[in-house]
């Protein structure tokens, strides 16, 4: 409890929770809310209940998926293009090569 | 002279210049009066043709007004003042004057009435900004300047001898709407879209402005590519090719910010995605499209640099640029942060920013267009805005984790500035027609009502979830991602690298042969010149022999008496 308090409020576990749950709820509404207020569709498909949640989900969902599989191939070390000035002392080339571990 | 031929964006030409010749609270005084004089002289440019002037054989029209160009140039002009004032304090004179030019060459083209008057302010723009990177001192803001000038230099190019082309066959220097139909038309449209950071060059952007100073990237990041918008609403409008080259831009731009790490190359990727919206809606073309590309164009101005200050602060507060060392920043500095994630909110369109009352009017367009693919595309990005600029900036930067890092909260020039711009994103979300007023064409067009804003909530809020569900799949990583520029930075080089490697093996076979060539001459030389090594007797030369003095006698007895004998035959 005592290491609870130490974190700022807005990080505390208990806080963190509660925020999911508000969330969870302010999302759940956002659709139910449809029920009372009409969306109005332009090609037939947008009418569908809940489609702005759906669709915002799956895009975000496919393009988080996309650019994964794309980071595979595209993804480099950031000293990829060294552009730095050469090293002049040996210490900087190790950290370097240091660096480079880390990012891999 | 007539006073009306003079652009406003002279005045800024001139306080740029001033900033470099006086110091002190003279300086900041330039710097944060100039804009605002200017702002006024936009205001007091009449719509229509401002007179000519003969410049070589050709009568240039430097000032020409209507509301599209004046819509611009204000926030152009907004944009100077409100940067001035974030970089007065840390800008070096050199880079706030850069900026300030780089400005007035944003203003003259919103003002060029023709095609010459619009090139020199677009060259006058890829001088000064390019100076801008530079100023970011680092030697990657170097090289990345030297890539940047050539890219635009290159642009500048293909702009001007698309622009000789129409001259020559049309006889007119006129900005008017054209289609991209014939050589001419397709580069000076080319020209333009290198630019807007339209595919395949677009790394230009994300390459050169994260590398810029804190200050700088405020500055570069509202002008070189509106512009471009602003000239593609001049000359292109209705341009069917812009629809899919928009929506590339988009997807391309979420999906590159999403693989970031790097905080203001996020931001550059968005630039790209924020102008693929523009770039969609200049290519639908009608009057309700264009009024959301020039909407579009001031609230992103705004909510771009806002973004680009709020991460400006950090990196000057911090000195780190990057994701995985950045987070938890919301404790020490709660403004930075919530001007942030006003910005982030903007960008993503939330009901009550200026990005919901703008960029849904290009939505809207689509819609009356009958363009269903393109309606859906459009709403597609704007949830995957949302993801990669509304929640990764801020959540990466200022939440996350605990970084231990505890800066101060930014200076107050800084802090004005943002509070400045963040209240702009929202007044503008808040009465949406104090914009709609300035738009080129009538406005009718109603952002609130109950279905739309439900459905963009429910649009949000669950990208907004997809973000937090998917959060492990994002983890930032200590990597670059390859962009188009590989194909200059690596392919190019290695092919130069293969060319001269090429050109360095005939070198040498050619530098061999000429050693076998010289070896043999000397070969030759010692064989039959060579003079002896020593006094004694060895083997010599065969020029090089010593005879006896009792021969050599008796040859020019022998020789003598033939020339004698031959004399008297």
């Amino acid at each position: 409890m005592n290491d609870e308090n130490q974190l700022h409020w807005l990080v505390r576990p208990s806080t963190i929770r509660k925020l999911w749950i508000g969330s969870s709820i302010i999302l759940a509404l956002t659709v139910l809310a449809q029920t009372v207020i009409y969306v109005k569709g332009y090609f037939g498909v947008d009418a569908w209940f809940g489609f702005g949640a759906v669709y915002g989900f799956g895009s975000c969902l496919l393009m988080v998926l996309v650019a994964k599989l794309l980071g595979f191939i595209l993804k480099r070390p950031e000293n990829y293009y060294d552009e730095s000035e050469p090293a002049l002392d040996p210490h900087s080339t190790e950290s370097n090569v240091k660096e480079n571990n880390n990012a891999v | 002279m007539p006073f009306e031929i003079l652009s406003p964006a002279l005045i800024l030409l001139l306080a740029a210049a001033l900033i470099g010749l006086v110091k002190g609270h003279a300086r900041t005084a330039v710097i944060l009066i100039a804009p605002l004089i200017t702002l006024w002289a936009i205001w007091q440019v009449p719509d229509g043709v401002q007179g000519t002037v003969k410049f070589l054989s050709y009568y240039i029209e430097p000032v020409e007004g209507s509301p599209l160009r004046r819509l611009f140039a204000t926030v152009f002009a907004i944009m100077v003042f409100v940067g001035g004032l974030y970089a007065f304090r840390i800008g070096r004179w050199y880079e706030l004057a850069a900026a300030y030019a780089y400005a007035a060459g944003a203003i003259g083209v919103c003002f060029a009435g023709d095609l010459i008057t619009l090139f020199l302010y677009w060259e006058l723009m890829a001088l000064f900004s390019t100076i801008v990177v530079w100023c970011g001192g680092t030697p990657g803001a170097r090289a990345a300047g030297i890539r940047y000038a050539i890219m635009h230099l290159l642009g500048g190019v293909i702009l001007k001898v698309g622009i000789e082309g129409v001259v020559v066959g049309t006889g007119s220097i006129q900005i008017q709407a054209m289609t991209a139909t014939d050589f001419s038309t397709w580069m000076i449209l080319i020209g333009i879209l290198i630019n807007a950071a339209a595919p395949p060059v677009s790394a230009w952007l994300s390459d050169a402005y994260p590398e810029s100073s804190a200050t700088g990237s405020v500055f570069l990041s509202a002008f070189t590519t509106k512009t471009a918008v602003l000239a593609l609403i001049l000359l292109f409008p209705g341009e069917q090719v812009l629809i899919g080259l928009g929506l590339f831009m988009v997807m391309y731009g979420i999906i590159f910010a999403l693989l970031e790490n790097d905080v203001r190359r996020i931001l550059a990727y968005s630039i790209v995605n924020q102008v693929g919206f523009m770039v969609v809606a200049v290519g639908i073309g009608t009057e309700m499209a264009l009024n959301g590309a020039a909407a579009h164009a001031f609230a992103h101005i705004i909510y771009k640099a806002l973004l680009f200050m709020s991460a400006g602060v950090v990196i000057y507060r911090t000195g780190k640029n990057k994701c995985i060392e950045l987070g938890g920043l919301f404790r020490t500095m709660p403004l930075t942060a919530a001007c942030g994630i006003i910005g982030a909110l903007a960008i993503s369109s939330f009901p009550l920013t200026s990005g919901f009352t703008t960029k849904s009017m290009i939505s809207q367009a689509a819609i009356d267009s009958n363009l269903m693919w393109v309606y859906l595309g459009l709403t597609a990005a704007s949830a995957g805005v949302f993801l990669h600029a509304g929640i990764k900036f801020p959540w990466f930067v200022f939440f996350q984790k605990d970084s231990g890092l505890r800066p101060k909260d930014a200076p107050w020039n800084m802090g004005l500035a943002m509070i400045i711009f963040a209240g702009l994103c929202i007044l503008l979300g808040v009465f949406p027609e104090l914009l709609y007023a300035l738009l080129p064409y009538a406005v009718d067009y109603q952002p609130y009502t109950a279905g739309k804003v439900l459905f963009y909530l429910q649009l949000l809020l669950f990208s907004g979830l997809a973000f937090f569900v998917l959060l492990p799949l994002m983890k930032r990583t200590m990597t670059i991602s390859l962009d188009t520029d590989w194909l200059w930075r690596r392919l190019g080089l290695s092919i130069l690298k293969f060319v001269g490697n090429g050109f360095f093996l005939i070198d040498a076979l050619i530098e061999r042969q000429r050693i076998r060539f010289q070896q043999f001459l000397h070969g030759i030389a010692v064989r039959y010149l060579g003079q002896p090594h020593t006094a004694d007797s060895k083997e010599r030369s065969m020029f090089a022999r010593s005879w006896r003095v009792g021969t050599t006698t008796l040859w020019i007895a022998i020789l003598l008496s033939a020339y004698v004998l031959l004399y008297y035959l």
